[in-house]
């Protein structure tokens, strides 16, 4: 049988992560994020690389900072970065660094690395947006890990009171927590009124549909297993 | 004085969500009584997030990405210190602009102890690039401070006190003669509710006294024209706070310096006020004889 390859942005991506050295520490970080950023860039958000400041564009918060490497070689391949900043990552006069910084990086909605600082900012911007009666989305990723930070949970339960049904998080599960989540991830937010759906890190299908699994009145949590355990 | 700056805070920022959709209010539950009302009528600007003070900043820093002006609030410790790296990170490195105003001060409510207690808030928020730093003495400083920051841009922060002077002050950031001198005569720089103990303590000395209630930036070019020799900094919290601010200012010939302040010590003791004063020595008579001293 005939088969034919369709070159895509994403199977541009390791090439583009090939061009940028100097973390290995983070490289498992920015792997395991790799693809639900590409789904998000590719399939979900409503972001114009051309409009970054378009009032009315999905608002994406990369609140683990850590790795960012994929998110770089993902605003690359979408227009938003030019590849030949690449091979400068991490440098003095680079604006591409180990943790990304919104000043320096136009389409970067928040400067990260500090965990537990995207969601509280998540839920502002959720509830900015509601005053002005915009419809945007607001999507931000944080690690498992990461949840252990108590910032978090404090956002987690403002949001559902405050029924934030355009906040979506989405929580990369690499069983990379201290003393892991008993019962799961979901359960921490569903508890406070949020929806919660579970999708494979590597099916992009899955992942696209975890993220219109969404409830009017609810923000919605996607718990991204890696490689399917979720 | 009809109201104290608390009372005077809640109205002005009534009034001013009322007339500017910029701003808005994020607090944790410390100031339910000052914003209860204007909540029911600006339900998606005023926001109570619950106890919890880094959720407090971050909200107030997504509302502040997405165009608004908040205006931030809580008891002095709860405001500056638990959420430090939240005001540091999501406003600063974000680059975006807000308005922090607290209660409380040094020990306003020193039977609360130690808990309520951060005369250390100032030296703080001066770690905070650009954070401009306001140390009012009196309710129509507040006001007039208020009108002045909120529509524009930029961080600020307002250290709000139930200690006043008996006259304020214009609170436009510049330094005020309060009490003249013969030229070269010591010179006591008084913060926000530190004038009145100061012009207290110095009566019948030969020792100028000027005052501000902005205290970062601070006016130099006014202090380089009106300093002496010797020059006094009088202020309500942390001892020296605000001393790097004026020897910079001042670095045009040598000078002696004198910081008072509130000392770097766990005191563990409740009472009032007053009673904190003068163990530290910040009432009138404890300035006197250190200022005395000092000149000798």
């Amino acid at each position: 049988m005939a088969t034919t390859t369709i070159v895509t942005g994403h199977d541009r991506l390791p090439a583009l992560m090939s061009l940028m050295t100097g973390d290995e520490k983070h490289d498992r970080s920015a792997t395991s994020t790799l693809d639900v950023l590409w789904v998000l860039y590719d399939r979900f958000l409503d972001i114009d690389p051309d409009r970054p400041e378009d009032p009315d564009r999905d608002r994406f918060l990369l609140s683990k900072g850590h790795g960012p490497m994929a998110y770089y070689a993902v605003l690359t391949a979408k227009g938003f970065i030019d590849e030949a900043l690449l091979p400068g990552f991490g440098g003095y006069g680079s604006p591409l660094g180990q943790h990304p910084d919104r000043v320096l990086l136009p389409g970067v909605e928040i400067g990260s690395g500090s965990l537990g600082h995207g969601l509280p900012i998540a839920v502002g911007t959720a509830l900015a947006l509601r005053a002005r009666g915009r419809a945007a989305r607001v999507v931000c990723l944080v690690g498992d890990g990461e949840l252990d930070e108590g910032s978090n949970h404090e956002a987690i339960a403002l949001a559902g009171r405050l029924a934030l049904d355009r906040l979506i998080a989405v929580v990369v599960d690499n069983a990379s927590a201290t003393h892991g989540w008993p019962g799961g991830i979901g359960r921490r937010f569903t508890v406070e009124g949020w929806t919660s759906a579970e999708a494979d890190g590597r099916d992009h299908d899955d992942l696209e549909r975890a993220l219109h699994e969404t409830t009017p009145g609810r923000p919605h949590v996607v718990v991204v297993g890696a490689g399917g355990s979720a | 004085m009809t109201d104290g700056m608390r009372t005077r805070f809640g109205r002005v920022v009534d009034e001013l969500l009322d007339t500017d959709e910029r701003v808005a209010v994020v607090y944790a539950v410390i100031g339910t009584r000052e914003f209860g009302a204007a909540g029911r009528r600006h339900v998606d600007r005023v926001v109570d997030v619950g106890i919890r003070e880094q959720a407090m900043v971050g909200v107030a820093a997504g509302m502040a990405l997405e165009g608004f002006r908040p205006i931030v609030h809580s008891y002095a410790p709860f405001l500056v210190e638990r959420p430090y790296e939240q005001i540091k990170l999501d406003f600063a490195h974000q680059g975006v602009g807000g308005v922090f105003v607290s209660i409380g001060a040094s020990y306003d409510a020193a039977a609360s102890g130690r808990t309520h207690q951060a005369p250390e808030d100032v030296a703080l928020m001066a770690t905070i690039p650009g954070m401009q730093i306001h140390v009012p003495g009196h309710p129509d400083e507040v006001e007039a401070l208020l009108r002045r920051i909120v529509p524009g841009e930029g961080l600020h922060y307002v250290r709000l006190s139930t200690r006043t002077n008996a006259r304020a002050l214009p609170a436009d950031g510049s330094l005020k003669v309060v009490r003249g001198a013969r030229p070269g005569s010591p010179t006591v720089v008084a913060v926000g509710p530190m004038i009145d103990p100061v012009l207290e303590a110095t009566s019948g000395l030969d020792v100028g006294v000027v005052g501000t209630t902005t205290v970062r930036p601070l006016d130099g070019d006014a202090l380089r024209g009106l300093a002496g020799a010797d020059v006094i900094l009088v202020e309500p919290m942390l001892e020296g706070t605000s001393l790097p601010a004026v020897t910079a200012a001042l670095a045009d010939r040598p000078r002696r310096y004198l910081a008072i302040g509130v000392p770097a010590v766990e005191h563990r003791r409740y009472g009032t006020a007053d009673e904190h004063d003068r163990a530290h020595g910040l009432d009138a008579e404890g300035l006197r004889r250190r200022i005395t001293a000092f000149v000798a």
